[in-house]
């Protein structure tokens, strides 16, 4: 693969960030034309990209620009799947499984069914029973669930390493790993004309702010705001279960009614609900939790406890299976919860990919697809206006941002 | 009726005090689990628990590591297991308080350093736990079989009048928590352990080491194992890994590995120490307070010789053939550069082999913890330490091997300097009960350096890398092969162990790096044609959680 330092380059833009969104963005703007520079303080996939379960999920949207972009994004994960061979980053059509435990619970969710459904949206409504044909290894007891074949799920951390690759071979883009940016340079006209790293400069007229959890500062290197703050996931991993080749233990991905709620909350204190789903490792993965408290590392022991509760809840089995490690990550999140994609405009050259809270891995094509036509002037896919940095602009001059 | 086990319907006679891989080994059996991928069959490899090869599902509960296990009468053991019919939940794990009062010090780990330092606190007046995962204090270096009390004759232990002395202090005097794994740790400090929590106002780390390894071709098959495997079976369960074996590696403890086995019964075929330690045991003779070290392994040296083993330096496995379990070994002659020499390699037989290269530090909790780390004098990682074992956290002391590798008399000298330095933290006015510290903190550094010029003189063959072939397993769990570790680097971008390890998944199995951690490091390293660096070794050396645990006892509230 082509590494290198950049003592002194020039490029047509400059993506900052070699997780799986500056991986797409990469990508998508190398396969436009342009010549490419991605430029990563440690390695491939090395933040929330590695920490993530590599979701791909209408489920958990409700009705919305975020949904708009989801389902757009899917179909674009789908043709890379083609092109970039789906097996490598372990693309699995597997599907995704609500369950509820109450009766209110599922009126919620039968309520958000018809909505996906007017959308075009596949949902099968399931009663009790339903429920143990599509997971046998469910607790009884449950009043029902719904089944949304569309979601998906894949690798995060291949999928970011092929399509990089992709665009390094088959689009002559340049990768520089190790690579921190310390300075985004502006000409006299305030434009992006370069990005430093201690290793050298890369003159560009563009940089694609991909720099997920620490995206807000690479934008004060621009000089400028961007509140893109931390939500702290935990992740339990179980042993292997299942040997290769054979049906695992849960089939979908398998979660608490309760989490679309949790994903569109507003609160700062802890929250969880069970996201149960296994692996083509073997594993089963375990999450989600959901804390704001700044990018502190510690495993709080609480919190997996509740984790482990959750899952043991939903499938009893799992009180008897280890749990070998755990993860933790941080999701990029905007006040409004929306992603940042496209131009800032108080710096021109200066474009946004960040901001997607736990949904990166499925918005990436997306994102991609909408930064590249920003790049080359094209009409966009889907429209760009919700995600605009426009909104922070003006919302930093108030000084008003969530803390 | 004998007392028996049962393995798979089959009945299997116990001997006390064995555990139930020590069982099966006398039994024949070789291999009792099949890995997920190729269907492979594996059995005993690290013999002490870092490495869990030897899984097995113990009276219904599954992932248990046969090499730890004790077998007890009437167990039965299985190599299947079906995760979603498992009824009722098994439980290995206690959640409740051990002690309703808090500790001055926990010691983690009963080996060598870790007695000395409870010791050591008790006597300068501290409420000392003392946490341990065998049955019996004593570690690697004085284990027993069972509760059977040692006997230095027969059993080759060295000190054992130290160990004596030590264990007594701490039978009379240390709250001693055998059987008991920690795998969380909370600041403060809160220590969950597989047999309760425990809380403590200071922490002495002396957690040990396993051997290290290096992969080659066939490393895999069962019979395949480590000096500490073949160690741990003769001396714990007293059984002899094989009845023709090789012992193959680096460093001093190679030596006693095999006169043990060569005492033990089985036929030794043939040590083959990858090293030169010719020109230090000539010139460490000098070095004050190492004669008995070398006069140590002179002692071995003669008993090989009187037994016609075959002693040979500058020679490796550089791979093992066998269809159902090893039935030879490929030796290699290697030249001053660790390379091996053109036309120099000879088939071996043998039914087992044990190979190790010095040890890997044990550093879960300390890394749990934040202890500082540095990269010690056998290229392998250690927590960074002050003249009496203080870590970078306040409260945490470490001794002995995760310190640096170094054997167990500065196992010893470390744990008195900590446990004495946690004594004086807590307010005693005589930590050492009247001895002189600075004499202690001397034969200290000239043990450490003792130990770093033995480090030198037994290094790792630089040119191991060449043995591997494409399909050479690097990691053992996750079946990652050679080939897969090279195109994470050379074709998906990883320029970092962390990197390769989330690429191409060595490390993320059962043992969690604790085994292919090493040498994925350096393969990632030559890959990206620099040397190891730290962050390399912490990527597998850092673990949320110190050992696996049933999803059923996590989800219990402590």
């Amino acid at each position: 693969m082509a590494m290198s330092q950049p003592r002194s380059a020039t490029a047509d833009v400059v993506v900052v960030g070699a997780g799986v969104v500056g991986a797409a963005c990469a990508y998508y703007a190398a396969r436009a034309g342009l010549r490419v520079a991605i430029v990563d303080r440690g390695s491939v996939a090395g933040g929330t990209t590695g920490a993530g379960e590599g979701n791909l999920l209408v489920s958990d949207k409700s009705p919305g620009p975020e949904l708009d972009l989801t389902l757009y994004s899917l179909a674009l994960w789908k043709e890379l799947g083609s092109t970039l061979d789906a097996d490598a980053f372990e693309l699995e059509r597997k599907g995704g499984l609500v369950v509820a435990a109450t009766v209110s619970a599922l009126e919620t969710l039968r309520t958000l069914g018809t909505e996906h459904r007017a959308l075009g949206i596949a949902v099968l409504e399931l009663g009790p029973d339903d429920l143990h044909t599509h997971e046998p290894h469910l607790r009884t007891g449950l009043a029902g669930g719904a089944s949304y074949p569309q979601d998906m799920q894949l690798q995060p951390i291949l999928a970011t390493a092929h399509l990089l690759r992709a665009a390094i071979r088959d689009h002559r883009a340049s990768f520089y790993p190790g690579a921190t940016v310390i300075a985004v340079e502006l000409d006299e006209g305030g434009r992006v004309a370069a990005v430093r790293t201690p290793s050298g400069r890369i003159a560009t007229p563009a940089v694609v702010n991909a720099a997920g959890t620490w995206a807000g500062d690479l934008a004060k290197l621009a000089g400028v705001d961007l509140p893109i703050m931390p939500r702290r996931g935990f992740i339990l991993v179980t042993e292997p279960l299942a040997s290769a080749g054979e049906a695992p233990p849960i089939r979908h991905k398998v979660y608490a009614a309760e989490y679309v709620d949790n994903v569109a909350s507003e609160a700062s204190d802890l929250q969880t609900s069970a996201v149960v789903e296994g692996t083509r490792a073997g594993t089963v993965l375990i999450g989600a939790s959901r804390e704001r408290v700044g990018f502190d590392r510690t495993f709080a022991l609480p919190v997996l406890r509740r984790l482990a509760a959750q899952a043991v809840d939903l499938f009893p089995f799992l009180a008897s299976v280890h749990v070998i490690r755990a993860y933790v990550g941080f999701r990029p999140y905007s006040p409004d919860h929306l992603p940042v994609i496209g131009p800032d405009p108080r710096v021109p050259g200066l474009l946004h990919a960040c901001g997607h809270e736990g949904a990166g891995i499925g918005l990436a094509p997306a994102t991609a697809d909408l930064i590249t036509s920003a790049l080359v002037g094209a009409a966009p896919a889907v429209d760009p206006a919700p995600f605009s940095p426009e909104r922070f602009a003006v919302a930093s001059v108030a000084g008003e941002v969530d803390g | 009726m004998a007392d028996q086990i049962v393995f798979d319907g089959r009945p299997l006679p116990v001997l006390p005090g064995q555990t139930v891989a020590g069982t099966l080994w006398e039994a024949g059996i070789r291999s009792w689990r099949t890995t997920r991928v190729a269907r492979a069959q594996r059995g005993l490899f690290c013999g002490i628990g870092a490495c869990f090869d030897c899984l097995a599902t113990i009276d219904g509960v599954p992932g248990q590591r046969a090499c730890l296990a004790p077998a007890r009468p009437g167990m039965v053991v299985s190599s299947r297991h079906d995760p979603t019919n498992a009824e009722p939940p098994g439980t290995t794990a206690s959640s409740g308080p051990i002690s309703a009062a808090r500790y001055d010090v926990a010691v983690v780990g009963a080996g060598p350093a870790g007695l000395a330092a409870a010791a050591t606190a008790a006597l300068g007046g501290c409420r000392v736990a003392l946490i341990d995962s065998a049955a019996q204090p004593g570690g690697q270096f004085w284990r027993q079989r069972g509760s059977e009390t040692g006997d230095s004759e027969v059993g080759g232990y060295r000190d054992w009048s130290v160990y004596a002395g030590l264990r007594s202090i701490v039978e009379e005097r240390v709250d001693h928590i055998p059987n008991a794994t920690v795998w969380f740790t909370e600041p403060g400090f809160v220590l969950h352990t597989t047999a309760g929590r425990l809380e403590t106002v200071r922490v002495v780390l002396a957690t040990g080491a396993y051997d290290r390894v290096l992969p080659f071709p066939g490393w895999d098959l069962p019979g395949v194992v480590t000096p500490g495997a073949a160690q741990a079976l003769l001396k714990g369960s007293g059984v002899a890994v094989g009845r023709e074996v090789v012992v193959a590696g680096a460093g001093p403890f190679l030596l006693p590995v095999a006169v043990g086995l060569a005492a033990g019964g089985a036929r030794v075929n043939g040590v083959y120490e990858a090293g030169d330690p010719r020109g230090y045991l000539s010139r460490s003779g000098s070095l004050a307070g190492a004669a008995s070290k070398v006069g140590e392994a002179m002692a071995y040296a003669a008993a090989l010789a009187r037994r016609r083993v075959p002693y040979r330096i500058r020679h490796a496995v550089i791979a093992a053939h066998g269809d159902a379990s090893v039935s030879g070994v490929d030796i290699a002659r290697l030249d001053n550069a660790g390379q091996v020499v053109a036309g120099s390699v000879q088939r071996v037989t043998c039914d087992a082999v044990a190979v190790g290269y010095g040890f890997t530090a044990n550093l879960d909790l300390a890394l749990m913890l934040g202890c500082a780390t540095r990269v010690s004098a056998d290229g392998g990682l250690a927590i960074m330490v002050g003249g009496e074992g203080q870590t970078s956290v306040p409260g945490v002391y470490a001794a002995g091997e995760i310190t640096g590798v170094g054997g167990a008399t500065l196992a010893v000298v470390e744990g008195e300097l900590a446990g004495s330095a946690a004594a004086q933290a807590a307010g005693s006015s005589d930590p050492l009960s009247g001895r002189d510290l600075a004499s202690l903190r001397r034969r200290r550094r000239r043990l450490r350096a003792f130990a770093d010029a033995m480090h030198a003189a037994h290094a790792l063959p630089a040119g191991w890398p060449a043995w591997l072939e494409d399909q050479t397993l690097v990691c053992r769990c996750e079946e990652v092969p050679y080939a897969s570790v090279a195109a994470a680097v050379t074709d998906l971008g990883a320029t970092d162990a962390r990197a390769v390890k989330l690429v191409a998944r060595p490390g993320m199995g059962w043992c969690q790096g604790r085994v292919c951690g090493y040498a994925t490091a350096e393969l990632t390293a030559r890959l990206c044609e620099r040397d190891v660096r730290r962050d390399d070794l912490v990527a597998f050396a850092h673990r949320p959680l110190a050992g696996p645990i049933l999803l059923g006892d996590l989800s219990r509230p402590s």
